[in-house]
């Protein structure tokens, strides 16, 4: 009867795993294949020796990456805590509008970016109505950050609200019962209740963040080349596949890394609320 | 007249929406005092407790706590804390931290937040288990926690909200003795709420009887259970068989077509009144020497006696009595003048009825309109 059923299981999963298999294992083992050879298939450590010189540029991404996943953070954290508070044909009507973006195509968001931040864009446009000189917002690490934080933004407020949504609100009133006023229930109640949706949201927003490439592009005006700019020049344009997996592989590692000592600081925080 | 009084409500009345809640409920609470708000749910019982704990304020009316009005006052701010009925335990804390939550916010010294939390740990029998991870605990451990916590900041008076409902049979009775044990030993004011006569018979020095949103009667255990108010008290609490009669006169009084000795007075002659007479009252004769005759219609073991259903011109009476009875048989019941309790008529005269449509099922359910549906 188990071996019957564990068949059944194996079934179900079959697709999955032929899926994983094709679509996930197999790009892996061609990335670490390729990230170890020449354009002619012969073993090297050549592709590796060569990664010093994006050493800034790996540098930026991870530094450009920390600074929008604290700011979708920041912006997150009260806003889904705001949301949950709602009644329930409120919060699904919020719901939808912080989604709402996403059904729009990331490059149209992008180039909608750029029309209002250039030099003589809608905004300045706007500010110029009531004398005030044009801003320079375009091209500078500003507006990379904003087009990061403004596409990454939702992955980081749905897994917290969803966490909030849920929290047994009796212990919210047992927190108060407890002498607890409201910075307290936000501080020893609330927040490290939430922590699984943070830490979720954190992953969600930093890694598509470090990784992406075209937001720098366009509205970082190719003076702030991120390392996703690079592999992705080093496959369209240099058809160095070996260089570009090299440093994606790289790139997985470091992030790994990161999600590591934050997922490490995150439970270290959540012993110091306690 | 009134001593020692601790907590003062004064007409309150709640309504959320359409729906009156509570309707100018007037209830003062001695201090050290051991009550319970007894009744079925959505009695309103509940919102008292949220009223005095601070998470309702009421439309109208006033709580006093020590003579002064804490309407307004926030519930951190009330010498007063709740067991919740599902516990409300953060589940990323202990037990040692879940304790110490409270003595944590008033920035207790940690010696003795230490000592506070081993002492009420020892309290409530769960020493030993200050690492433990709350949701490795049993209902009963949770629960335990739960009094623990709410203990450890020294509230003046407790708030419990159906606190043994979650719990099995023979855990609530461990656990009713030994919450009338802590408050005993601790000397603070328990103010309880159960729908569970029985546990609210057992418990409390003082029983208030609620049913929508109005207070039926307040009393000792014992006089809410010999001197039920009207039909409603008399139904809720405990067995009893309710009938319509006549007060002929002093001590005198009319049901089921005999005439009876009691010891009730102060009724109009020819008075229409509601009748209580208790299963276990009631003696089982031979047919020709019974006051009343009738027929065993249904007879169940309870182990400490059985309970016969006897039908009495068309009146459905349950009685409880040692001695078997088969169906079929033909009974005479005896009923002493001190087993008789007579009841002003009421607006809950002729809900209950009689035992026709018993079964245990609805007893369970302990909720008249329910049965009354059947």
């Amino acid at each position: 009867m188990s071996n019957r059923s564990s068949l059944g299981a194996k079934l179900i999963a079959a697709p999955y795993i032929v899926w994983s298999a094709l679509f996930i294992i197999a790009p892996l083992i061609f990335v670490v294949y390729y990230s170890f050879t020449t354009a002619d298939g012969s073993f090297t450590f050549a592709n590796m020796a060569e990664l010093g010189k994006y050493a800034p540029t790996f540098l930026r991404s991870i530094w450009f990456g920390i600074v929008a996943t604290l700011i979708c953070l920041v912006i997150a954290f009260p806003l889904a805590y705001f949301i949950s508070q709602k009644t329930d044909k409120v919060q699904r009507t919020l719901v939808l509008l912080v989604m709402l973006p996403m059904w729009m195509s990331f490059l149209i968001r992008t180039y909608s970016w750029m029309a209002l931040l250039q030099d003589t864009g809608l905004i300045n446009g706007f500010l110029s109505k009531f004398g005030i000189d044009p801003v320079h917002m375009i091209n500078t690490p500003g507006a990379v950050i904003l087009g990061m934080v403004y596409n990454f933004l939702p992955y980081m407020i749905m897994p917290i609200y969803s966490v909030m949504a849920k929290l047994d609100y009796s212990m919210v009133e047992a927190c108060q019962d407890l002498g607890g006023n409201r910075l307290t229930v936000i501080r020893r109640c609330i927040i490290p209740m939430s922590m699984p949706g943070v830490v979720s949201g954190i992953t969600m927003v930093f890694v598509p963040s470090v990784s992406t490439f075209y937001i720098s592009q366009k509205l970082g005006g190719g003076s702030f080349d991120l390392i996703g700019d690079v592999i992705e020049r080093q496959f369209q344009q240099s058809y160095n596949y070996n260089l570009g997996a090299a440093i994606s592989l790289v790139l997985m590692v470091l992030i790994l890394i990161c999600m590591a000592v934050m997922n490490h600081f995150t439970e270290d925080e959540e012993g110091m609320i306690i | 007249m009134k001593e020692n009084v601790i907590i003062d409500l004064k007409n309150i009345s709640v309504k959320f929406g359409d729906n009156q809640v509570l309707k100018d409920l007037n209830l003062y609470i001695r201090d050290k005092e051991f009550i319970t708000f007894l009744g079925p749910s959505g009695c309103g019982k509940t919102t008292t407790l949220r009223i005095i704990a601070g998470f309702i304020e009421p439309d109208s009316g006033e709580v006093i706590f020590e003579g002064k009005k804490i309407n307004g006052v926030p519930p951190h701010k009330r010498q007063v804390n709740t067991i919740f009925q599902r516990y409300a335990l953060f589940p990323h804390l202990n037990v040692y931290e879940n304790v110490a939550f409270g003595l944590r916010i008033k920035k207790v010294p940690e010696k003795q937040i230490k000592e506070t939390v081993e002492e009420m740990l020892a309290l409530v029998n769960l020493k030993g288990f200050n690492k433990r991870n709350i949701n490795s605990l049993s209902g009963g451990q949770q629960q335990r926690v739960a009094i623990a916590r709410a203990l450890a900041v020294k509230p003046r008076v407790l708030l419990l909200d159906e606190p043994l409902g979650a719990l099995d049979l023979k855990l609530r009775k461990d656990m009713q003795h030994e919450l009338k044990n802590i408050q005993q030993r601790l000397g603070i004011t328990f103010i309880y709420v159960t729908h569970d006569q029985e546990e609210a018979l057992s418990m409390s020095d003082t029983v208030v009887v609620m049913d929508s949103g109005v207070i039926q009667q307040i009393g000792t255990p014992l006089d809410i259970y010999n001197e039920p108010k009207n039909a409603f008290v008399a139904d809720f609490i405990g067995e009893s068989n309710i009938l319509d009669g006549v007060m002929l006169d002093d001590c005198l009084v009319e049901f089921s077509g005999a005439r009876f000795e009691c010891l009730d007075k102060g009724f109009a002659k020819n008075e229409a009144i509601d009748v209580v007479v208790r299963p276990e009252d009631v003696d089982v004769v031979e047919s020709e020497k019974g006051m009343l005759k009738g027929e065993v219609t249904s007879v169940t073991f309870k182990g400490v006696h059985f309970e016969i259903i006897v039908d009495i011109g068309g009146f459905k009476w349950m009685i409880q009595t040692t001695d078997y009875h088969p169906v079929g048989s033909k009974i005479g019941l005896f009923i002493e003048p001190d087993a008789i309790h007579i009841m002003k008529k009421s607006e809950y005269s002729g809900i209950y009825g009689d035992y026709s449509s018993f079964s245990e099922e609805f007893d369970e359910l302990s909720d008249p309109e329910e049965v009354e549906e059947e």
